[in-house]
């Protein structure tokens, strides 16, 4: 299991069978070795432990295996029908439904799936912009219901005319989460504040204070004792994007927005660089010029910004109804693993937090037609966190050949960053 | 009180950023201090309520009585704030002499705001401090052995933001060990190994795979966090009456010390538990700082390169030390079961690892400073249940607020650049 040993099995693959490795040796090196293959390896790992756990705990295959030695053939029956039954609930409450008559019927899954990965976008997108830049922001939930309180405030309370309130009430959340995030930036730039201290307390103050305000303050449902919110004025709630029969709705278009410009930033721009420079090595940028603190606290408010958005999505766009102070539904730690599983990159925070969005909207319905807890989705989810990180230990488990020492380097990609701190 | 901007404007001009002085002025204590200070005053002298305010110092069952302290509420307001004007002062005119505000002087600071606040907070009503300490005491247990675990654990070099996982598996092991052998200290052992299990995940991802131990360390919570509640409704729910009764430690007197007034009741009448806490603290304190496994701990954790040439195993020294870490915080665990409430709960941890992480920062990697900043944070959140029945004039959600904010300001302004072991978080590949 170790490395030196798939070390010793890769170098006998590749010199085979007489110094010069054939073509068809490289191809399949290539795709044995690629990071692609180890993603996939790593859901199926993932999935493999996870039909275990629903195996085992299953009423029909414990009372079968009591008699498993006269007739075994019950037990793997059942263990089949358990685990077949609550996956396909999970891909059919993710993705396709077989069961309904049409195509327009069967895809809705699909829509629910990228409308639970919106705001697992938008927060990942923010998550992996802390991490880029050595920052560990664990503060999505207070950013999240800041934003959600002044955005969703704009929403219910002010009138203004279709399109302009939207677009007020986007930007005062995008405000307030930014705020709440530079206030951590800015207390780690002057005082030299720990952002793993303040963001976790900043939560709490963030839950406490939207609390207060729901219950006796200017968000409270005038007339009402619930600690809610009114609902979100129409001219200010997203528009659907497949019309009303769907729940999907505009925040998808802008969390493809925010994936475009958070690449676009990092990649493109110059405050991106400084970004990617003090996340590598801060010590290395502040000899270059860039200015260490400034750059903790600008990345720290687009981090927040970006959480924020989420946060708006939701008052905005998935629950127009109202809110509560349990609006976040722990959007904001969910995003850290997305933002792991993207590898802190862009695109790679969008098509994890697609992942993340079908397994959610996908284990509601394995909870409700299996009566398999949806708590099974958060033990695949962070397992295949954890195997992708160690791909080490995918490559031993299915005995895949090790690549060359460079594979490494992109292996401790975020290590670096936040390690560098 | 109402936002946090304000609290972070004023400390702008105070970074030290001059040159190589020898001694560098800092005047974050004092600008920290006369925040608090113009606060305090106009909360207890320009908001101050007339009335008396009754201190209860013993409890009923005591040997020896104390009689109830009675203070006017306005007058002892009004000398507070005299008080924490002088203090302020003083540490003015340490600054501009070049001098350091010396710790006690801030901790002193800090009981009088505190009773000062108590004092306002309770007018014409009584507190029972005991009661108060006591109820600290007993929400602090799980935070200080989350807070040891992750100070051994740091100070090896492995980042541990795994506590809340390790809490969370130790509980749920607890009681389901416990329950099923109606042996509480069965349950403790178990939820030891549930500790360490999760640990020796930890650590053998962050040393043999050089995964980031953040990464691990968040995705190992998720996993408890799922694996517990997957259990939980699987398995322990519907068959609660076998799996999830465990039997609670009963409260242990020590006799003559439980008898001293004040101390006696709050750390003397404790269950099994609470007094492991009391050992665990000194000797890991005692471990880290004066044997040689604390100086090999360190040492590999601060330059584990150089910890490396003079001969010690860095990857087994982390590793088997990540695992006592482990086995520590999963006694907190037993705590949340065995200790105090009964039945496991789905998340019942409810976010205290993260509350003993940060313990461990502003405890700036010191055993007994963590423990400290643990029960600062147990006092705050039992300060708030005592205050809501007695009924206080602050809305409920600013009380339960206030030990955050109280962090947030001692950590920007009293702590600040926390420096913690050079080498943690940082993988040890030996070349």
């Amino acid at each position: 299991m170790s490395t030196t040993q798939g070390q010793g099995t890769a170098t006998d693959t590749a010199t085979s069978p007489a110094g010069q490795p054939s073509r068809w040796d490289r191809m399949f090196r290539e795709i044995t070795t690629g990071s692609a293959i180890i993603s996939v390896l790593a859901v199926v790992l993932a999935l493999v432990v996870g039909a275990v756990m629903i195996a085992f705990t299953n009423k029909d295959v414990q009372a079968s295996a009591g008699y498993f030695f006269s007739r075994p053939g019950d037990t793997l029956a059942a263990i089949w029908n358990a685990v077949s039954g609550a996956y396909s609930a999970l891909f059919q409450g993710s993705v396709y439904n077989f069961r309904r008559p049409s195509f327009a019927a069967g895809i809705k899954p699909l829509t629910e799936t990228l409308t639970f990965a919106t705001p697992l976008i938008m927060a990942g997108l923010g998550v992996a912009l802390g991490f880029r830049v050595g920052m560990f922001n664990i503060g999505g939930r207070g950013q999240m219901l800041i934003a959600a309180a002044l955005g969703g405030w704009v929403g219910f309370a002010v009138d203004l005319p279709y399109g302009l309130h939207l677009i007020v009430a986007l930007v005062v959340g995008i405000l307030g989460g930014a705020l709440w995030g530079g206030v951590v930036g800015l207390l780690k730039a002057r005082t030299g504040a720990h952002e793993v201290i303040t963001t976790i307390m900043l939560n709490y103050v963030a839950f406490y204070l939207v609390s207060y305000l729901l219950r006796d303050g200017f968000l409270q449902t005038p007339g009402s004792n619930n600690p809610k919110s009114p609902a979100t004025k129409v001219t200010a709630v997203f528009p659907d994007l497949l019309g009303p029969n769907y729940i999907l709705h505009f925040g998808f278009i802008l969390a493809i927005l925010a994936t475009i410009f958070t690449w676009w930033l990092l990649a493109r721009s110059n405050l991106g660089f400084q970004f990617r420079a003090v996340g590598l090595n801060p010590h290395a940028a502040k000899v270059a010029g860039i200015s260490v603190k400034r750059m903790y606290v600008y990345a720290m408010m687009l981090s927040g910004g970006l959480v924020g958005l989420a946060g708006i999505n939701q008052v905005l766009g998935t629950t127009t109804s109202g809110f509560g102070a349990g609006l976040d539904s722990g959007i904001g730690f969910d995003a850290i693993t997305v933002a792991l599983l993207g590898r802190s990159k862009p695109w790679g925070v969008f098509w994890a937090g697609i992942l993340f969005g079908a397994f959610k909207a996908g284990g509601f319905s394995m909870q409700a037609a299996e009566g398999v807890p949806i708590d099974i989705v958060l033990v695949v989810q962070s397992l295949i966190v954890l195997f992708i990180a160690a791909p080490p230990l995918v490559r031993a488990i299915f005995r895949l050949p090790v690549p060359g020492t460079t594979r490494r380097k992109t292996q401790v990609n975020v290590s670096q960053e936040v390690a560098a701190k | 009180m109402s936002t946090v901007a304000p609290v972070v404007q004023p400390a702008q001009p105070t970074t030290p950023e001059g040159p190589d002085f020898e001694f560098v002025k800092s005047w974050k204590v004092t600008i920290s201090l006369s925040i608090f200070t113009v606060l305090g005053f106009l909360l207890l002298v320009v908001f101050g309520r007339d009335g008396t305010s009754i201190m209860r110092l013993s409890t009923s069952s005591d040997l020896i009585q104390l009689p109830d302290v009675e203070l006017p509420t306005r007058l002892t307001g009004i000398v507070i704030s005299v008080l924490l004007l002088l203090i302020t002062a003083v540490s003015v005119w340490l600054v501009r002499a070049k001098a350091r505000a010396p710790i006690w002087l801030i901790c002193v600071y800090a009981v009088l705001v505190l009773i000062g606040f108590l004092a306002w907070a309770a007018a014409d009503k009584s507190i029972p401090v005991p009661g108060l300490l006591f109820g600290s005491l007993s929400l602090a247990v799980p935070l200080i052995f989350g807070a040891l675990g992750g100070v051994i654990s740091e100070r090896v070099g492995v980042v541990n933001i795994a506590i809340e996982g390790q809490l969370l598996a130790g509980a749920f092991t607890s009681a389901m060990v416990a329950s099923l052998t109606h042996q509480p200290l069965l349950g403790l052992l178990a939820a030891m190994l549930a500790g360490v299990l999760v640990s020796m995940v930890l650590a053998a991802f962050a040393i043999k795979y050089f995964v980031d131990q953040v990464i691990v360390g968040v995705v190992l919570n998720v996993l408890v966090i799922g694996l517990t509640g997957f259990l939980y409704s699987q398995v322990m729910a519907p068959n609660a009456a076998l799996l999830n009764q465990p039997p609670r430690f009963e409260r242990i007197n020590i006799p003559l010390l439980s008898e001293i007034p004040i101390i006696g009741p709050v750390f003397f009448r404790q269950t099994l538990i609470v007094y492991i806490m009391y050992v665990a603290v000194a000797v890991v304190y005692y471990g880290i700082f004066h044997t040689k496994w604390g100086l090999r701990l360190r040492s590999v954790g601060e330059h584990p390169q150089a910890a490396d040439t003079v001969g010690i195993n860095v990857a087994s020294t982390r590793f088997w030390n990540v695992s006592i870490a482990g086995a520590i915080v999963g006694l907190g665990g037993a705590y949340f079961t065995l200790g105090s409430v009964g039945a496991f709960g789905k998340e019942m941890t409810a976010g205290a690892g993260f509350i003993a992480l940060a313990a461990v920062i502003f405890g700036r990697w010191d055993p007994i400073r963590a423990t400290l900043a643990a029960l600062l944070f147990g006092f705050a959140s039992n300060l708030q249940n005592v205050l809501s029945i007695i009924g206080s004039p602050v809305p409920s959600e600013f009380m339960l607020m206030l030990p955050y904010l109280v962090t947030i300001f001692a950590v920007a302004g009293l702590v600040g650049q926390s420096r913690g072991p050079a080498a943690s978080g940082k993988p040890y590949i030996k070349s």
